[in-house]
């Protein structure tokens, strides 16, 4: 079966407009109890032609302006592969590389198994594959060519415990598709094609809600029970596009990705009621409505004061912190929950993989984070444990690689 | 311009063209052989999905996909490339005592009209005797393939790592491992300073 493409660049609207139809049906109540009875009592073949396609059919565009995988619709599960270049690898080598490395992922997201791929069967349900490239500083430098002034670890925050087996690293590839296997499967394949290139620094697994369990497009919750990305800029939109694709050089149509590992103290989050987290985050846990609104999607009334004088949404709350007053002080977050292996006698090991998007670190990461790193009641209950910064290369036209604009 | 083929057929195949320059995988191009009209066997031929196991030295193998859109059988010769000294045809068939052996096919591989050859690791693979220099990963490897009415066809391969392909040579009695470099991998990282 040919793997169904999506019809725009990878926002899922084919996913989106099934859904909604399928909510409208079952909100209509005693007529969708009408429309059961005459499905069941239809002939077969109309009753196959309306089934329901396939996930893992689904397929994201590959070759684009820009890499797939950023404004793509966040898959359910994501896989972030931090490799450190072999000593002898050059300009030439890094070229070999990203040659190869891009045929095997223009092919598995298409459902196709990669050349010389030991286990073709499990290509065949890409389920909205998307691989995506970013290199960091030593990649840059091997390649002899001038890197963005950002393009380097963030700046010391006080409240970073960072852990080398999570932070930097010279190439990171991003999995994400809605299939674990699937992610399983490609990151194996890529990277056997890595070995003569690059050994693996750290793998970072993370996951949001499976596809089909909330409708596509609702914003993420992580593991404190946040509503998590709000206040995104919307793909598809110029405001978008301003935020996160760079316009000039080799990184023209690309963009800057930092990758932040924050674990989550949960048992210390426990203790904090309802109304402490709505305080601490600004927001409702409820539904992520702002704590001067009713709706996620309400702008927060940072005016807004109680009887007593004092601001609704708190001046040390998280959604007051992240809001800068400079409107280019922002970026487009796509994280990832993680929830690993317990340590000792804790419970749990989890917290977010936090990603973020952004044309320019220095001028839209950094400023926030100072911001929050002087203040955001949240760092009580989180640890940056690792950290990194990479350059996300545009996407490439067929015959083309990921990273011809620094290569070739 | 090939009378033989359906405008149909003459459309698939260049679908299978153009997909093969659109994967970055196999660019080819053929010569005629002669001055006739009708097509020769290089012109009916299409190549995709080919590549070549990276070896440091002595023997390799290369794969892929021949299609012959052509309505005629049609019979590859031989192949050859300036990264190996000595190339071969070969099949892997099962010998007395129930083992996979390869062995050179008599008479080169014969692709019936509208038929696909797959080569592929543990079966039929265009086999390098004679590794001139390493063919490390990334590496395009340009192939000639000679059919029995004398054309030919070009065609690029890119060289990729592979553990697999190990397959015994008929006639000699140990296995022959056709990259020294892949058993590196399994105990010491010897390969990656190579």
């Amino acid at each position: 079966m040919a793997p169904r493409r999506e019809p725009t660049a990878g926002r899922g609207h084919a996913t989106r407009r099934q859904f909604l139809f399928g909510g409208a049906v079952a909100g209509v109540g005693a007529a969708a109890a009408v429309g059961i009875d005459y499905a069941l009592n239809r002939p077969v073949e109309a009753a196959d032609a309306a089934s329901a396609p396939l996930n893992g059919d689904v397929t994201v565009p590959f070759y684009s302006a820009h890499q797939a995988g950023i404004d793509t619709d966040a898959q359910s599960h994501g896989l972030f592969v931090a490799l450190d270049l072999l000593d002898d690898v050059d300009r030439d080598g890094l070229r070999r590389m990203m040659r190869i490395l891009t045929d095997d992922a223009a092919r598995l997201t298409q459902g196709e198994a990669a050349l010389a791929d030991s286990e073709p069967e499990l290509a065949v349900a890409p389920a909205r594959l998307t691989v995506t490239f970013a290199f960091g500083p030593g990649f840059v430098s091997r390649a002899q060519r001038k890197a963005p002034a950002w393009l380097q670890p963030l700046p010391a925050f006080t409240v970073d415990r960072l852990e080398p087996a999570f932070s930097d690293g010279d190439l990171l590839i991003q999995i994400a598709s809605d299939d674990a296997l699937t992610v399983a499967h490609t990151a194996r394949m890529l990277l056997k094609d890595t070995r003569s290139f690059a050994t693996v620094r750290w793998t970072q697994q993370g996951f949001r809600r499976s596809y089909g369990s909330v409708a596509p497009g609702t914003t993420m919750r992580n593991l404190f029970g946040q509503v998590d990305g709000t206040a995104n800029p919307k793909p598809g939109t110029a405001d978008f596009d301003t935020v996160v694709w760079a316009s000039s050089g080799w990184l023209a149509g690309g963009t800057s990705m930092v990758v932040r590992r924050i674990h989550t103290d949960l048992d210390k989050w426990d203790r904090l009621d309802r109304n402490g987290r709505d305080q601490s985050l600004g927001r409702y846990h409820s539904n992520g409505a702002p704590l001067t609104g009713t709706d996620e999607h309400d702008e927060p009334d940072f005016e807004a004061t109680t009887s007593l004088g004092f601001p609704v949404i708190p001046e040390f709350s998280h959604v007051r912190r992240s809001r800068s007053d400079n409107p280019t002080e922002r970026i487009f977050r796509r994280a990832y929950n993680y929830d690993d292996t317990p340590v000792g006698a804790e419970v749990s090991n989890s917290g977010l993989i936090f990603v973020s998007f952004q044309a320019d670190v220095d001028a839209q990461f950094t400023p926030l984070q100072r911001r929050l790193d002087e203040l955001d009641l949240l760092n009580e209950w989180t640890v940056p444990i690792g950290s990194a910064v990479f350059a996300v290369p545009p996407g490439c036209a067929p015959g083309g690689y990921i990273g011809d604009t620094l290569l070739a | 311009m090939n009378t033989r083929t359906t405008p149909l057929a003459a459309r698939f195949g260049a679908l299978i063209a153009a997909t093969a320059l659109l994967a970055g995988c196999a660019s080819q191009t053929s010569t005629a052989a002669d001055d006739t009209d009708t097509a020769t066997a290089a012109e009916s031929v299409v190549v995709v999905d080919a590549w070549v196991k990276t070896a440091d030295e002595g023997m390799s193998a290369a794969f892929g996909e021949i299609t012959n859109n052509g309505d005629t059988d049609l019979t590859v010769v031989s192949a050859s490339t300036e990264a190996s000294s000595m190339v071969e045809l070969h099949e892997t068939v099962e010998n007395e005592s129930g083992e996979m052996m390869m062995r050179q096919i008599e008479g080169g591989f014969v692709i019936d009209a509208g038929d696909t050859l797959s080569l592929e690791p543990g079966g039929s693979h265009i086999m390098l005797m004679g590794v001139t220099a390493p063919i490390v990963a990334g590496d395009d490897v340009t192939f000639t393939l000679t059919f029995a009415d004398d054309s030919t066809l070009e065609f690029t391969a890119p060289a990729k790592d592979y553990s697999g392909a190990n397959e015994t040579y008929e006639g000699d009695d140990m296995d022959m491992d056709m990259d020294s470099h892949e058993d590196s991998h399994e105990d010491t990282d010897e390969s990656a300073d190579e």
